[in-house]
This record gives structure tokens, C-alpha cells and sequence, in this order.
């Protein structure tokens, strides 16, 4: 018999090679049980997904439920927040966590809503209070303010959690997991929603949200020939080029690299910012870099107090002397 | 014919630029902050007005009603939609409903829909406010209307009495189709919002279509208590702490460069994941 201890974690295997989302979660699950007690469990719901059982098993799940059916081959909100409802309410776990990708976070609200209890949106930490609840550590306005939350009374404790947050596990090939399969329920609701088509499109390209180099630019650059400079850069240190809102107005590149409350937030190693002034719409998105290095002509920028490294020189000249720099330096 | 209804929720957010921010703790004071129409909420209700002019094309009629929960000075979003062309606006606001995390905003928001709007058509939301960034109050609200719902749409289709969305999620392109009533999120990207004409949200000062509705007329026991209700609880915020060295470099370009790398090249090469050469001494 399951206790109210569990932990356990919804099996987002969708876009599998590019997201291990899940994976991430079943180690931080794993830390978490091991001061709640209780095991971590996975759980999948599809059509053929016994790789996925066993990757999931090899992260750190101690015990995988399944339900593997034709009927739910093609990823349908109603059917699949139904049957995680199902589950729950049968096997009562303490914590229910989901990744933050697109499909965690149209399916976790709506299970949350079936079960009568909370959800925290895109945690980026999971902590164990003295009381053993789970505290769930989750940004606002844009990485500025950090709320901790806590589901005092209702279970399960529910939280989605951000992509990339925590490292996953060494592969275990020899590790032993239960596997618990379930047929599906007799009176599953009518999906409301048709899929026309879906057509699976993996990006190639890295994206500035999962780069580990950074290299942004703003109006200081000066025009869109001198912006181009950063993609050299870029593409020699292996990193990714994003922007500040003028200059994707500006035209000077596409709007996937805007950074910002409006465009996307980024956690790379290393930042490189080049001609920025540090707006705090732009700022809010790069909280969670490790190192940040920012070139302006004025010492006083926000960018540059945000900074590890503070470069105050003409970004243009910072920019050409990097890449030749690393073109003579470079070991291959 | 019947006229065709559409509900936006949309939501007050504080103006992150306009905060009083203190530099030092990095705090900010919400309750001195200006506010503004959520961006996320003013691109559901741009795919609003868009299904209405497109119907009005045809001839077809649309009423569209902006829904909002929070303090009174909110009522001014509600004035900037109705400038945009929103025709109704409903303003739920109540010391009692103040503190809602998302679970208790969509059973409030989905009360007042039950109870004044039972035969809406469709009902948009943004995808995630700029405040809370939750994204949770679309489908929870969905879930409370027992109706169902399409996140992340790109671009909403009326045909009849049914929807088709395009929308990309996690690397997936798709179509769906959804019989109406429903609900539809708007993707943070699609459906750039336009700007009201100068002096047309004076001109929305005028009417009488905006009304705000306390807990007492939506029906809530009196001892509703939206911060007690709430099945999440906040136990602190506090701003991520700075803990930079915040080292200046000044001189030529070429000393500075030098610098960098002869003082960060092991930072920088293994973000790099490449070796970089005797790392500073010649660079
Ligand atoms: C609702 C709203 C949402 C917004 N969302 C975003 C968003 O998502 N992302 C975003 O980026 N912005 C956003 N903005 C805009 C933001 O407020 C700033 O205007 C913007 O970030 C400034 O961009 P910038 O730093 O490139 O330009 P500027 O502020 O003009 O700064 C240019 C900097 O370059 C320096 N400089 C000039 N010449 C040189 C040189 N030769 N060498 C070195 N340095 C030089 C200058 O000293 C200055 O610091 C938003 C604004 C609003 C109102
Ligand atoms: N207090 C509110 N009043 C009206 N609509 C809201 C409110 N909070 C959230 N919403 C709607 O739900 C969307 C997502 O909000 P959130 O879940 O807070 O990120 C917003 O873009 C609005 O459309």
C-alpha cells in the first residue's frame, strides 16, 4: 500500500530528447524523500512508453505507475488530466511535481482544480520544512521577487517545475523499479477537443534560454552592420545572441532574441552584454546568470552595477578584440 | 441572430519600470506602484476585438465583456478596454477577495460568469501575467466553467459555433478544433496589442457600462476570506541577494581584453567548452 508520503512526478516524455524535465525532477524528488521518507514514483500515461519507464527508472523512480493504451497515443488535455485525478485520489501521494513545459503547465492547473488543492507555478527550488512540508520556491515579476509557498492543509502538495533547475542523476542501468500497470478507466470522459494535426518540429538551434554563452546586445552597438559582429563572436564561443527590445525594433534581429519581460528569460554560464543599459525589463530576464560581464561606454549603467566583470570601453572595439583574441588563442 | 459573446479577463499588474524600487535591498513597494493592463491580458483582448471586427464584416454582432478581480483602482484597465472597444466592463473587487492565489481567482472569476454571463461563447485569458506568472487561472477557470480549453493559441479561427487554434507548444506545431463554449489562451507572442486613440479612454469615462460587483452580490458567504481560503500560503518573499564582486575594467580595448581573459579565461573556456591557449599570458 502507498502512504501519504510519496512523492511523485509526472512522466513529460513528449519532447523527450530535447526537455529531461522529468528527469530533473525525479533527483531533486529523490533529495526530497530522503528526509519525508516515502518513495518517488513516476508516472505515464500514452502508448508504447516502456523506454521512457525504464530511463525513468534508471533517474532514480523507485516505482513507475503506467497506463499504456491505444486510446491515448495523441497527448489530450482532458483525458490525461482525468487520469492523473484518478490516480491520485486512488494512491494518495504527498506531492505531485510536473515539469513547467508547455504541457505541464495546461495539465497541472487543471488536475490541481480537480483535486481541490494548490499549485505553485515554475518552481526553481523545492525545499522540506521542519514540519516536513514542501516549500515551493518560486519567482515573480520576472525574477525579482522570490516567493516561498507552502499547501498547509490540502494534498497532494502540487508545484510545476522550471526546466534546467536541477541536475539529473547519473544513468543507472542496474537499478530495480517497480512497475505498476493500470488499465484504463471504464467511464473516461469524451475528449471536447480534436486534434487536427500535430507535427513534431524539434529545434535545432540551442535557443538563448538553454545557451550556456550569451552574448546580448543593445542600442549601444549602433547599427545593425555592427551588430552582425556578435554572431561571430557567438558562434566562436558556441553561444547564442540575444537582444534588448530597441534593437529587435530596430530590426537588427529577430524577435525569438529578445530578452525581457517580453521576450524570453535566460540562465546562461557566462553573460556577455554589450551595450546595454539595464532597464529593469530587460534585467528581470537575466537574474539567473552565473557571470555576467558588461561592456558600456558609462561606468554608471545599471548593467554595469549588475555586473561581475564591469568592461567600461567602446563595445564595439571589446567585441573585435574578443574574437581575435580567442581566433589566436583557440585549441582545436 | 444571436449576438455572440465573448469574455476577456484581464488583469491590473504593477509597471515594473515605474516601481519604486530600492537599489540597495532590491525591493520593491507594490503598493506605490503604478498600474497597467497585464500585457499578457491586453493580447487576449486584442484577439477579442480582432473576432469581433472580422464577424462585423459579415454583418455578425459581438458584445465583449472585460472581466476583472482586483482593488479599485483597477477600474482603469477597465476604461482603457472599453476605449479599445471592449463594451462592458465588470470589475470584481472586495477586501475579502483580496490575496486569491490562483485556485480561488478562477472560482471567483468563474462565479461571476455562472451567475451573469451563463451563455457566453468564448472566454479568452492571457497566457501569464507579469506579475504572478503563473498561467494557471485560464484552465483552472476552464475547470470551474466545466468547459473546455486550448492554451497557447497563435492565432483563433470562428467558425460558427466552433473554434480552430494554431498554436506551437514544447516543439509541437498543431491545429485544434473545440466546440464552443470554450476557453482559449493567448500566446505571449501573437496578437501584438494596438494602442488606444488619444483621448479615447476620456471618451470611455462617459459610460455607464462599467460597474463594480463586491463579494455580498456575487454571493459569497460572509465569511469568504480569500487569503484563509487559499489552499497555497506564501510564507516569505525576499529579492534574490547580489553577491557580485563587481570588478571595473578600464583602459584601451586591447588592455581590457588581456585582462579578461587573463584573469576570467578559465570561466570563460569552460563555458566555452573549449580550451583556450596558455589562458592570458599572450592573449
Ligand atoms: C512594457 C515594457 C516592456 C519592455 N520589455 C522589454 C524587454 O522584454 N526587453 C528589453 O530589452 N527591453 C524591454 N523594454 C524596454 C526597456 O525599458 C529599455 O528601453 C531597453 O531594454 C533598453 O535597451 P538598450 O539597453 O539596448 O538601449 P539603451 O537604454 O539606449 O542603452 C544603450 C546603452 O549603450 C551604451 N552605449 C552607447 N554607445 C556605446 C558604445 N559605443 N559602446 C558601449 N556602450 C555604448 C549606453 O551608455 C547605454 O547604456 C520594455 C519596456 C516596456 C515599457
Ligand atoms: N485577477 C484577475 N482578474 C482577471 N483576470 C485574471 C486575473 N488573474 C489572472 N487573470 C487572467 O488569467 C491570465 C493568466 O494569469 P496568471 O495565471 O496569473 O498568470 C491573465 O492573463 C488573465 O487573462
Amino acid at each position: 500500500m502507498t502512504t501519504a508520503t510519496d512523492i511523485w512526478v509526472l512522466g513529460d516524455y513528449r519532447n523527450y530528447f530535447q526537455s529531461r524535465v522529468t528527469l530533473q525532477i525525479l533527483a531533486r524528488a529523490t533529495h526530497l524523500a530522503a528526509s519525508t521518507g516515502g518513495k518517488v514514483c513516476a508516472v505515464v500515461f500514452g502508448h508504447g512508453m516502456d523506454e521512457y519507464v525504464g530511463e525513468y527508472i534508471a533517474h532514480g523512480a523507485e516505482k513507475v505507475y503506467v497506463v499504456d493504451d491505444p486510446a491515448l497515443k495523441t497527448y489530450a488535455v482532458e483525458t490525461y488530466s482525468f487520469l492523473m485525478t484518478r490516480l491520485v485520489e486512488k494512491f494518495k501521494p504527498a506531492t505531485l511535481l510536473v515539469g513547467a513545459t508547455r504541457f505541464g503547465q495546461e495539465i497541472a492547473p487543471r488536475v490541481a482544480k480537480q483535486l481541490k488543492t494548490g499549485l505553485t507555478a515554475d518552481c526553481i527550488d523545492l525545499e522540506i520544512d521542519p514540519k516536513g512540508r514542501l516549500v515551493q520556491i518560486a519567482p515573480s515579476f520576472g525574477g525579482n521577487l522570490i516567493a516561498r509557498i507552502i499547501t498547509p492543509h490540502k494534498r497532494p502538495q502540487m508545484a510545476t517545475i522550471r526546466p534546467g533547475t536541477f541536475q539529473e542523476l547519473v544513468h543507472d542501468g542496474t537499478a530495480k523499479g517497480q512497475i505498476i500497470r493500470l488499465a484504463l478507466p471504464t467511464d473516461m470522459p469524451t475528449e471536447k477537443i480534436r486534434c487536427i494535426s500535430s507535427e513534431y518540429k524539434p529545434s535545432k538551434a540551442k535557443g538563448i534560454e538553454k545557451a550556456d554563452i550569451v552574448i546580448t546586445g543593445g542600442r549601444g552597438m549602433g547599427s545593425k552592420g555592427k551588430f552582425k559582429k556578435l554572431f561571430e563572436l557567438a558562434a566562436l564561443m558556441n553561444g547564442e545572441v540575444g537582444a534588448t527590445r530597441p534593437v529587435v525594433y530596430a530590426n537588427w534581429i529577430g524577435h525569438d532574441a529578445l530578452v525581457g519581460q517580453a521576450g524570453k528569460a535566460i540562465k546562461p554560464k557566462i553573460l556577455f552584454a554589450f551595450g546595454i543599459s539595464g532597464a529593469i525589463q530587460h534585467t528581470a530576464a537575466i537574474a539567473d546568470a552565473d557571470f555576467i560581464v558588461a561592456i558600456n561606454k558609462n561606468p554608471n549603467a545599471t548593467m554595469m552595477r549588475m555586473a561581475d566583470v564591469a568592461i567600461v570601453a567602446d563595445a564595439n572595439q571589446v567585441c573585435s578584440g574578443i574574437i581575435r583574441a580567442i581566433k589566436e588563442n583557440i585549441r582545436d | 441572430m444571436k449576438m455572440f459573446k465573448i469574455l476577456v479577463c484581464i488583469k491590473q499588474v504593477p509597471m515594473v519600470s515605474e516601481l519604486p524600487w530600492d537599489s540597495k535591498t532590491g525591493t520593491l513597494k507594490r503598493e506605490l506602484a503604478q498600474g497597467m493592463m497585464d500585457p499578457s491580458s491586453r493580447r487576449a483582448l486584442e484577439a477579442g476585438l480582432q473576432i469581433k471586427e472580422t464577424r462585423a464584416e459579415l454583418g455578425e454582432k459581438t458584445q465583449i465583456i472585460v472581466l476583472s478581480m482586483g482593488p479599485p483602482m483597477a477600474m482603469e484597465i477597465l476604461y482603457q478596454a472599453k476605449s479599445l472597444g471592449a463594451d462592458k466592463g465588470i470589475l470584481l473587487s472586495d477586501r475579502a477577495m483580496a490575496g486569491a492565489d490562483t485556485f480561488l481567482t478562477s472560482f471567483i472569476l468563474a462565479r461571476f460568469i455562472k451567475k451573469e454571463v451563463p451563455d457566453v461563447d468564448l472566454v479568452l485569458c492571457g497566457s501569464q501575467t507579469s506579475d504572478s506568472e503563473t498561467g494557471q487561472v485560464g484552465p483552472q477557470l476552464a475547470e470551474e466553467l466545466s468547459i473546455p480549453a486550448i492554451g497557447y493559441a497563435a492565432d483563433i479561427q470562428l467558425q460558427g459555433q466552433m473554434v480552430r487554434v494554431h498554436r506551437h507548444v514544447d516543439d509541437f506545431f498543431e491545429v485544434l478544433e473545440m466546440d464552443l463554449p470554450g476557453l482559449v489562451t493567448i500566446d505571449q507572442a501573437a496578437y501584438t496589442p494596438r494602442y488606444a486613440a488619444f483621448g479615447g479612454v476620456q471618451d470611455a469615462f462617459e459610460t455607464a457600462d462599467i460597474i463594480q460587483v463586491d463579494a455580498r452580490r456575487l454571493g459569497l458567504d460572509e465569511n469568504f476570506n480569500a487569503v484563509k481560503d487559499s489552499p497555497t500560503r506564501i510564507v516569505d518573499v525576499y529579492s534574490p541577494t547580489t553577491r557580485k564582486e563587481n570588478r571595473v575594467l578600464k583602459g584601451t580595448a586591447k588592455a581590457v581584453v588581456d585582462q579578461l581573459f587573463e584573469d576570467y579565461g578559465k570561466i570563460i573556456s569552460s563555458a566555452m567548452g573549449k580550451d583556450l591557449k596558455g589562458q592570458g599570458e599572450k592573449i
